[in-house]
């Protein structure tokens, strides 16, 4: 049985395999291959590094454990809204409501909360209920009427941000009940403080890691994405998943408004505006494919890590916000750039 | 002769399937005999895909009776098919590029870990998977070394060869072939050609759907030849040249099913064909069921 590796129906295994040829060292571990490519998954962590000695040598108090602790609180939402993006964008879809959603969320549970008086936590269930239901409604008009990702989430970007506005009649929630904002507390750890709503971000990617490399739920998103048709063939039933999908985004737009409120503290009906190209601006500089089917959760969170990093290195530097803006754009250009010239050689 | 006393393992009597006005399957028949490669050919418009789909799922006949070893079945879908141990692979190369042989092997079909890991936590058993996935293609003899390497790394025919693998591996009564070579240059489909040979060795019967004629000649056992919504004739490589068999499925020869060995005998003349060709009149239905 092992001698029997070249045979005629097979050809001796492809040059630019990138298992490299050594199955002793690919098998026996937990871990599976997906993207294919090591190198595009390696490609956000030097980028990452790069950026961080950059500024390093730009400003003296970029590298140090303070200004880090301050640079992932200002991650932790992009950061959970890329988690959701991240499950999106590998079905070769993109939801471009994700940040709206967010803060229509973040307006029903401080609302509801403060001036409704229903008890914090309920009030929390109900807002990320608010955005799980918009989650459904992007996944069932993607689903059952085909309609293309990146138009129906357009829509409902809109319809989110109208209501908002509407709901809180342009205002800005504040008093909230203590339940609410205490993810926003800190602890120290030797002597810098992270925020428990870092920690609950940190595990959400470690939770979402799990589910998509180690369950078959996390296989199926990928060959949704990787090739639909192949999937429903094998009896998968794709538009169920899909919709499961979109919801399970929504779920997660709805902790980022938790995380958005305990952070500022307040309800605000103009939050989210930016987060939303940044979210997908950290997933795609993490080395997610735009076209379905590649990508890691991981890469995901190196990416709103690079998004983070430039943003304080910046600010840091003195930089006018302007021009944040300016080289974020500059950066999603550049990683869908690598992103597809890496596919056509595949 | 002795062919009729062996219990088909898929039978098909009077299938017949209509979409409006138009009759896709006018009372086919079709046996699968264990241990064979049935070729299944017949011009554009045949019918013959649509056959396929009545005996895959895919299609759900308006009269007729399927019988799986011999058991009437109903397959209201390509699921419920599949769930009867019927595999099929698709000519476009169904397979998901981007994950690796192993996950492809088991899309759809994951195997959890034992214990508390897999039935609590859901954690799939990837390297149970890939010694299943390594065994698998072993058995095929489809050489390939690491089961953890995407499928987009792989040439043309060693990826339908992945969808070979997984429909033997999970077949328990057939595997329907749908043009398994049409999307593959010659030398592939040749390694693909020796895979189904392999298949059938391994104890599965085939059918295999082709257009393309030394193909179908090359490792077909015996050849259902569809014309007009029903089964022209069943004739074997030996006993038919290719000429003649191309007479049969355009209708310019007109073959009697109930007496193939007196009408088109082993040695069949060069002249016979238009003999026959004389007597089928163009339009008229072979002779009934």
């Amino acid at each position: 049985m092992t001698d029997q590796q070249t045979q005629p129906a097979g050809e001796p295994a492809t040059a630019g395999a990138p298992a490299g040829g050594a199955p002793g060292e690919s098998r026996g571990r937990g871990a599976t291959k997906v993207s294919g490519d090591r190198l595009a998954q390696l490609g956000p962590l030097f980028a990452l590094i790069l950026a961080c000695a950059f500024f390093s040598t730009q400003s003296d108090r970029f590298l140090t454990a303070d200004n880090f602790s301050l640079i992932l609180q200002q991650v932790m939402v992009i950061g959970t809204l890329a988690i959701g993006q991240t499950l999106i964008i590998l079905t070769a879809g993109i939801d471009l409501s994700c940040g709206t959603v967010m803060a229509f969320g973040s307006i029903v549970m401080t609302k509801l909360a403060v001036d409704n008086g229903i008890p914090p936590v309920l009030a929390i269930l109900l807002g990320i209920g608010a955005c799980a239901a918009f989650g459904a409604v992007n996944g069932a008009l993607v689903t059952s009427l085909n309609l293309p990702a990146f138009i129906v989430t357009l829509g409902t970007f809109n319809i989110a941000y109208a209501l908002t506005h509407i709901y809180s009649k342009d205002e800005t929630i504040s008093g909230l009940p203590d339940v609410m904002t205490s993810l926003g507390n800190s602890f120290s750890l030797g002597g810098t403080p992270f925020t428990y709503g870092t920690i609950l971000t940190i595990l959400l990617f470690a939770f979402v890691w799990f589910v998509l490399t180690q369950t078959s739920w996390g296989r199926r998103v990928y060959a949704l994405g990787d090739n639909p048709e192949a999937t429903r063939l094998m009896g998968i039933p794709v538009k169920k998943q899909l919709l499961m999908i979109y919801t399970v985004a929504g779920v997660i737009y709805g902790i980022a408004a938790l995380l958005l409120v305990a952070r500022t503290n307040v309800g605000d009906p103009n939050a989210g505006l930016t987060d939303n190209l940044d979210a997908i601006t950290a997933v795609v500089l993490g080395g997610t494919s735009l076209f379905g089917g590649r990508g890691t959760i991981i890469g995901t969170l190196i990416g709103a890590l690079i998004v983070g990093v430039l943003r304080d290195g910046l600010v840091l530097m003195g930089v006018q916000s302007i021009y944040q803006v300016l080289i974020t754009g500059i950066l999603v250009i550049l990683a869908v750039s690598v992103d597809q010239l890496a596919r056509r050689r595949g | 002769m002795s062919e009729e006393t062996r219990t088909p393992i898929l039978s098909a009597k009077g299938l017949v399937k209509r979409y409006g006005q138009v009759t896709a399957i006018d009372g086919a028949d079709f046996e699968l005999y264990p241990g064979e490669i049935l070729a299944v050919i017949g011009d554009n418009g045949a019918g013959k895909s649509s056959l396929i789909k009545a005996l895959s799922g895919a299609v759900v006949p308006d009269a007729g009776e399927i019988r799986l070893d011999g058991e009437p079945v109903r397959f209201k879908s390509p699921i419920e098919a599949r769930k009867a141990g019927i595999e099929t692979v698709y000519q476009d190369l169904a397979v998901a590029p981007a994950m690796d042989i192993a996950t492809n092997l088991f899309l759809g079909r994951e195997q959890r870990r034992g214990g508390p890991l897999g039935s609590l936590f859901r954690m799939l058993d990837h390297k149970g998977m890939r010694e299943e996935a390594d065994r698998q293609m072993k058995s095929l003899q489809i050489g390939i070394r690491s089961m953890s390497q995407a499928v987009e790394t792989l040439s043309g025919g060693q990826r339908q060869g992945v969808a070979v693998a997984r429909a033997a591996a999970w077949a328990r009564k057939l595997v329907i072939m749908d043009e398994p070579t049409a999307a593959l240059g010659v030398k592939e489909s040749a390694q693909v050609l020796e895979l189904i040979n392999r298949v059938r060795d391994n104890g599965l019967p085939v059918i295999l759907i082709s257009h393309n004629m030394p193909h179908v000649f090359e490792i077909a056992d015996r050849i259902h030849v569809h014309r007009l919504g029903k089964r022209a004739t069943v004739v074997t490589p030996k006993t038919h040249t290719m000429h003649e068999v191309v007479g049969i499925m355009t209708g310019a020869v007109v073959h009697d099913l109930e007496h193939p060995d007196q009408e088109n005998g082993p040695a069949a003349a060069p002249d016979e064909p238009p003999a026959a060709q004389a007597a089928g009149a163009d339009g008229s239905d072979p002779p009934p069921r």
